[in-house]
């Protein structure tokens, strides 16, 4: 892994907290609105929200970066399920401490031995994860990082 | 991660003994998922729970039954007084759920398994999203976790006992370890008010009306989100069902989880108590006309034939059900056609049959659902097209969870309907 002048630009590495722990690789898919995995999502991870900017793209195997979750707290059961169908995202990257999203990955790591992490970092530093980045999402100790991958 | 409690979170000795297994697997797998939630809410400590409400037996998918089945497996029971909210079957009559479809039988089979497995934690087969209507209220200032958004608003806002915002996985964890994360609406902080709604200019009969909960509810939530809103205006004798129902709507509409009616609800005494001293961030002022303009927004058919009726959601109280009663003795039949629900608690439909209201009910045709609703799981037969309901709800939920349209009523209204068989409403209620 290195980190090159345009990481460095959009400044990369970034020091993340970790919400829940776990350790993954992927490419972003950043979506400009918050989404709400209940009645957002299908249990095979499309987004079916009608209303959705990325409505028929895919979470599946994505570092998902979102502001927030948005919505019920059955998103939590929704997420759950696709991490058990492994259909789910391989990492979340949030703006906010949002419960239903963790809880979700917490169900999903007990039963399922699930290793999605769920990463928290500022509003501005989401700017630095554009759709189609390549990054590492490791929020193996408290202080959770995401990096550049190859 | 090396110490999952985190550097904030301080536990005692006793919680740090179930978080490492000493108390069993069960337990340990309960209190990861509650210190989870207390790190991502940054809670310095845990606190004591004297009650639990459980959302978590309504039938999602699989990932439901298997955590519920592995919390079972390891042993684990709940160590506090547990309430179960509605199940995916109606337990005490079969045949009211439909059992055709495969996507039916998965729901039937994996519904009934997942209600068992909370029963088999001991959890008490209440069955109902009206634990408040139960003989164990949780008091003023005593701490929960009470799950299922209607419950949520009641609890924190009539009875003035406090939970946050639990939900499915989280509830049943509570339930276990008797913790809860000490954040969001457990602390004094966060149950103050911060949107004043004044209803003063909307006539006391309005008000005294059932219409009133509903949509003061429907509108005060869309307008507010996840704020904390008082009411300012509403007449002393508001009942339970009004505040029920306001709860309700409020939580459907946006994620209204605490409100205050001053003079009326327990931590409202005043206007100034219900805020702590502090200014509203907004003020909104409502009349009749956004009444008649919020039953509109939730009516997606004004006219034409009915083909169903539901009320009783939130769970119909005794109270509601000898106002039903009342109204169908005094009247002709129901039209053939139209099918009339009431969904109530097991608990009050047995003191419905007490009182002899069951037997009215029955006489004039209406169907009883107990233990599960008519909106979360398939009850209405499948060519039922436009349905009426007192609730605002259910009006919320069905038009996408039935694909009904739906017709907002009172309860006179909806009896009226459904005697002539088609829609009956008349906005003067509201005037």
């Amino acid at each position: 892994m290195t980190t090159s002048s345009a990481d460095a630009a959009r400044g990369m590495p970034l020091s993340a907290v970790a919400l829940h722990a776990g350790r993954a690789s992927g490419t972003v898919l950043h979506l400009d609105t918050p989404l709400s995995f209940w009645g957002g999502t299908d249990h095979d991870g499309t987004i079916i929200d009608a209303h959705h900017p990325q409505r028929g793209q895919s979470v599946t195997d994505r570092v998902l970066v979102m502001r927030a979750g948005r919505g019920s707290s059955s998103s939590s059961y929704v997420l759950a399920e696709q991490l058990r169908q492994q259909r789910g995202p391989a990492a979340i990257v949030l703006a906010e401490r949002d419960a239903i999203v963790v809880l979700g990955a917490i169900v999903a790591r007990e039963l399922y031995g699930s290793d999605m992490p769920v990463a928290l970092i500022t509003e501005d530093e989401l700017a630095a994860l554009p759709t189609g980045l390549n990054v590492t999402v490791d929020c193996s100790t408290d202080h959770g990082s995401i990096t550049a991958a190859r | 991660m090396n110490d999952p409690a985190g550097a904030t979170l301080q536990l005692t000795p006793d919680e740090r003994s179930m978080l490492d297994g000493e108390q069993g697997d069960g337990i340990a797998m309960a209190m990861r998922v509650v210190v989870g939630l207390a790190r991502v809410h940054e809670a310095p400590r845990l606190v004591e729970i004297e009650s639990a409400h459980i959302d978590g037996c309504l039938f999602h998918g699989q990932s439901g039954l298997d955590f519920a089945s592995r919390l079972v497996d390891l042993g684990a029971t709940v160590r506090v007084p547990t309430t179960l909210n509605v199940g995916s079957i109606d337990l005490l009559h079969p045949g009211t759920v439909r059992n055709q479809t495969p996507a039916e039988q998965e729901v039937s089979l994996g519904g009934r398994a997942l209600m068992e497995a909370y029963l088999a934690m001991g959890a008490r087969a209440t069955w109902t999203c009206a634990p408040y209507q139960l003989d164990a209220r949780p008091g003023l200032g005593v701490n929960v976790a009470w799950a299922e958004s209607n419950a949520i608003a009641f609890c924190n806002s009539v009875l003035g006992a406090r939970t946050d915002r639990y939900g499915d996985f989280l509830d049943i964890c509570a339930a276990i370890t008797g913790r809860a994360p000490f954040a969001g609406l457990h602390t004094d902080e966060a149950r103050l008010g911060d949107v004043l709604v004044d209803v003063t200019a909307i006539p006391d009969r309005v008000l005294c009306g059932d219409l009133a909960g509903p949509l003061l509810g429907y509108l005060v939530g869309s307008r507010v989100g996840t704020a904390n809103p008082v009411l300012v205006g509403m007449p002393t004798e508001t009942t339970e069902d009004t505040l029920k129902a306001f709860g309700a709507a409020a939580a459907s509409s946006g994620g209204v989880a605490m409100f205050h009616v001053v003079g009326v609800t327990p931590e409202a005494a005043t206007v100034d108590v219900a805020f702590g001293g502090r200014p509203p961030t907004e003020t909104i002022t409502l009349t009749s006309d956004d009444l008649v303009q919020a039953r509109r927004e939730l009516t997606t058919a004004s006219e034409g034939r009915l083909d169903v009726v539901s009320v009783g959601t939130p769970h119909a109280s005794i109270d509601e059900i000898a106002s039903l009663a009342a109204l169908l003795a005094n009247g002709s039949a129901i039209a053939a056609g139209v099918d009339f629900y009431v969904s109530t608690g097991r608990s009050v439909w047995a003191l419905a049959q007490e009182r002899g209201h069951a037997e009215v009910l029955a006489t004039h045709g209406v169907h009883v659902v107990t233990d599960t609703c008519t909106y979360v799981t398939s009850i209405l037969r499948p060519q039922a097209r436009v349905a009426m309901t007192n609730s605002g709800k259910w009006a919320h939920y069905a038009p996408g969870n039935l694909g009904v349209d739906v017709v907002m009523a009172s309860l006179r209204e909806c009896v009226e309907s459904a005697r002539a068989g088609r829609v009956v409403i008349d906005d003067d209620e509201l005037r």
